[in-house]
């Protein structure tokens, strides 16, 4: 994330490559035979195999990746691990796409499942795991491993689930995380607030517009400042998905039909623009990451992902603002705001991984051997301490250090900073409640299109602009074309595709009428010639 | 009645060419295109000084007569600039450019910009621009403002072509490098990093980034800093970008 300048651009540019390559598929890729797991690896023969990784500008988590490969070498002589760094999941798919028409994908690659749905257009592109991961030898738990990996119950079901695609397994969930509110305690409190055991919309909505209350020479009451935006949401894609989910609002089918353009979309979108217009909220894209405005006192409600919580709240190790903007307070996390508290549901991410398809099996194979040992319990404990993530397997979790890791919470504020173990928590004593989109291709187009209406409408108001029912019917129609969603809706080709067009209807009878025309000359000449 | 089922067949085919061309054409919208089609534009906003639009209210629309210095890539509809009139300067964040028009963005060229004010992280900027060109040329001498660093003076040249003279290369992260790929050195050199190093000038040390998409790898600036050491004693140019807090945004590097 921050002292990122190119940050913003790269945000930019992976949601247009989503949108122009979900669309694009992989054509051109050639096709190659489906992988059958070989009898044994060969260790006689030396493979160099690529790595794509992506970390959160964080130098530990490039430290870890580095560990892992050394020590995986020294497991596997024969395999050597050429990593390649990258810091944005859009930069990744890009290269991904663009590697797969020339045959030169990497051999692992950090991926989200929304992506692989795109790379799994071209033909044995990505290899399907089930076989690997329940093979006795290689698979987890596997008799032939060199490395104490999980075993066939190892790995967290929910987010094993997630990396199935059309019935198939196509990832190995690696990391995950979910969103959470980064709260000013003290700032609440000082409105005259408590704060409830599960945040609602309607509790940040109402502390939100309080906050807003100014003195006489123009600063907020609450902070005392001239900059107040009680309630900054990182991603605005995931913050309508949410709202959506819980309200039961429709977002899409699993086969891709897309139910975004509704009813409830409408109503969130109304409500969104009614408090960015009191500027009681705004987005990241807008105004900039909610971590710099929450430490310095100028933000009440932070929401931002678990797994950049070493940036949130009084204290935190890591800031891109001076230590003179910033102020103290109580930080709590808490789970993102709800419609009924009752029945939470909270997203879930995080980075999987995949393997791509090689001519030579063993070359697969030593892909799969990489792959599973980013799955042991010094990696997942040591990638997961890095920031508010979780360990995706069982025994990683359970393992005598990460509990004590996670019992060290406040000893000290960087490895152990109560926060980041605090959001950490969140996910772990939550997972019931995470849950995940439909994957299909095209499915990220849609992702990016859910955040595109708030940062619209909130954008809009800001410009005086009037934001009504007949804004969002232009909003709906706009958003749909520029994700072009209608045809990605097409694609998935399970839908009631409505009444014929016009056009297509006459050019149906013409061709009807002229069928029947070319008959009757047929016949008419038929009958002149046993006439003559 | 051979004449008339022809003219059927034909006729089908103009439909079926008529059926077919509407999907075409909505396939081919750019997104950029469209992507702030729900907006008001900002046409009928009179040209600014620099003054005036210094003055304008964030989130209004804006109007200015200016020149390119620099751009960033072009990418999918847009481009990010960094211009300069006599009176002051303007960063462009992602203006919509077709791509021909992006190769006509030269340093010097005089363009009018019709966009929102706008500001993030302290950076001051036109958002949702488009622009046309005009007639003129002008290329900004960089103002020397090395005795500002430090001071609140220097944000009163926010987004202008500056220099620094006589910069100290400091060590920076834990190996103590000349320079970092990404703020932490958790970048590499074949992925899309800025670098960022520190440099002192009487006993205070700042930090420099070289914005990958503004001078990358093969620029003279990227490889100059590349080739530093610490201890090296420099001559600086660039824009005074802003976040946070000065952060300019580095195109040449003099090595004395």
């Amino acid at each position: 994330m921050n002292k990122h300048s190119s940050m913003r651009r790269l945000i930019s540019i992976a949601a247009a490559l989503v949108l122009a390559l979900s669309l694009t598929g992989c054509h051109g890729a050639r096709s190659r035979t489906g992988f059958t797991v070989p009898e044994s690896f060969d260790t006689s023969q030396t493979h160099e195999i690529t790595f794509w990784a992506k970390n959160d500008t964080n130098k530990t988590q490039t430290q870890i990746y580095e560990k892992a490969i050394r020590d995986f070498e020294a497991l596997y002589p024969n395999i050597k691990v050429k990593i390649r760094l990258y810091t944005d999941y859009g930069k990744i798919y890009n290269d991904v796409i663009t590697n797969i028409a020339t045959n030169t994908t990497p051999d692992v690659c950090i991926t989200y499942p929304d992506h692989i749905a795109t790379y799994r257009t071209g033909s044995d592109v990505v290899v399907p795991l089930d076989d690997l991961l329940a093979d006795s030898r290689y698979g987890l738990g596997g008799s032939e491993l060199l490395y104490e990996g999980p075993g066939q119950d190892g790995i967290i079901p929910e987010f094993l689930s997630e990396c199935v695609l059309s019935g198939s397994t196509y990832a190995l969930p690696f990391m995950r995380s979910t969103e959470a509110c980064y709260v000013n305690r003290t700032f609440v409190e000082a409105l005259g607030y408590e704060m409830p055991e599960v945040l609602t919309w309607d509790f940040v909505w109402e502390v939100s517009e309080a906050a807003m209350k100014k003195n006489a020479d123009g600063t907020f009451a609450v902070n005392g400042q001239k900059v107040m935006i009680p309630f900054i949401y990182k991603s605005t894609d995931n913050m309508m998905i949410q709202m959506l989910r819980q309200k039961d609002g429709g977002y899409s089918t699993d086969a891709g039909e897309i139910l975004i353009f509704n009813d409830t979309t409408r109503e969130l979108l109304l409500t969104i623009a009614e408090h960015a217009k009191t500027g009681a909220f705004s987005t990241f894209k807008i105004s900039s990451y909610p971590a710099n405005f929450l430490n310095a006192g100028q933000c009440i409600f932070a929401v931002d992902s678990t797994a950049g919580s070493t940036w949130m709240g009084a204290g935190a190790p890591l800031s891109d603002i001076s230590d003179e903007a910033k102020v103290d307070f109580e930080t709590e996390v808490c789970m993102v705001p709800q419609f009924d508290p009752s029945t939470p549901a909270m997203i879930s991410q995080g980075p999987s991984v995949c393997i791509f398809n090689k001519e030579d099996p063993q070359q697969v194979l030593a892909s799969w051997l990489f792959a599973q040992y980013l799955l042991t319990n010094d990696v997942q404990t040591a990638y997961a301490e890095t920031e508010g993530y979780v360990p995706v397997t069982v025994p990683a979790r359970a393992s005598e250090a990460y509990q004590d890791y996670l019992a060290s919470g406040g000893e000290d504020g960087d490895l152990h900073y109560q926060v980041k173990i605090d959001a950490t928590r969140l996910l772990l004593d939550s997972t019931e409640h995470t849950f995940v989109t439909p994957v299909f291709n095209g499915s990220a187009s849609l992702r990016d299109a859910s955040g595109q209406l708030i940062e619209n409408v909130t954008k809009s108001v800001r410009r005086k602009e009037t934001v009504d029912s007949a804004y969002i019917d232009k909003l709906f129609s706009t958003v749909r074309s520029m994700y072009r969603l209608d045809q990605i809706e097409a694609q998935g080709g399970e839908r009631d595709l409505g009444p014929l067009p016009a056009e297509s209807k006459a050019l149906l009878i013409c061709l009807g009428v002229a069928w029947v025309f070319i008959a009757a000359c047929w016949l008419r000449e038929q009958r002149r010639q046993r006439k003559s | 009645m051979k004449k008339f089922a022809a003219i059927l067949l034909a006729s089908s085919m103009v439909l079926a060419v008529t059926a077919c061309g509407g999907s075409k054409e909505e396939a081919q919208t750019a997104p950029a295109e469209t992507a702030e089609a729900t907006e008001e534009t900002a046409a009928d906003v009179p040209v600014m000084t620099h003054e005036e639009y210094m003055a304008a209210a964030l989130d209004t629309p804006v109007c200015v007569e200016t020149y390119v210095q620099a751009t960033q890539s072009w990418w999918d509809g847009v481009i990010t600039v960094y211009a300069q009139s006599e009176d002051g300067a303007y960063f462009l964040y992602n203006m919509a450019c077709a791509e021909e028009d992006a190769a006509k963005l030269v340093p010097g060229q005089k363009i009018k910009v019709n966009g929102f004010k706008t500001e993030w992280s302290g950076e001051v900027e036109i958002v949702d621009a488009t622009f046309e060109f005009e007639e003129g040329s002008y290329i900004a001498e960089p103002a020397d403002v090395t005795a500002l660093l430090g001071t609140d003076e220097l944000e009163a040249h926010q987004n202008e072509r500056v220099s620094f003279t006589d910069m100290t290369v400091e060590a920076k992260g834990d190996n103590g490098d000349a320079f970092l790929y990404a703020w932490d050195g958790s970048g590499s050199a074949d992925s899309d990093s800025d670098l960022y190093f520190d440099v002192s000038k009487d006993g205070e040390t700042y930090t420099f980034t070289v914005e990958y998409y503004l001078c990358g790898p093969g620029s003279d600036a990227y490889e100059a800093v590349r080739n530093l050491k610490v201890g090296d004693v420099i001559d600086i140019e660039g824009f005074m970008y802003w976040y946070e807090g000065p952060q300019t945004h580095v195109t040449g590097v003099t090595v004395k």
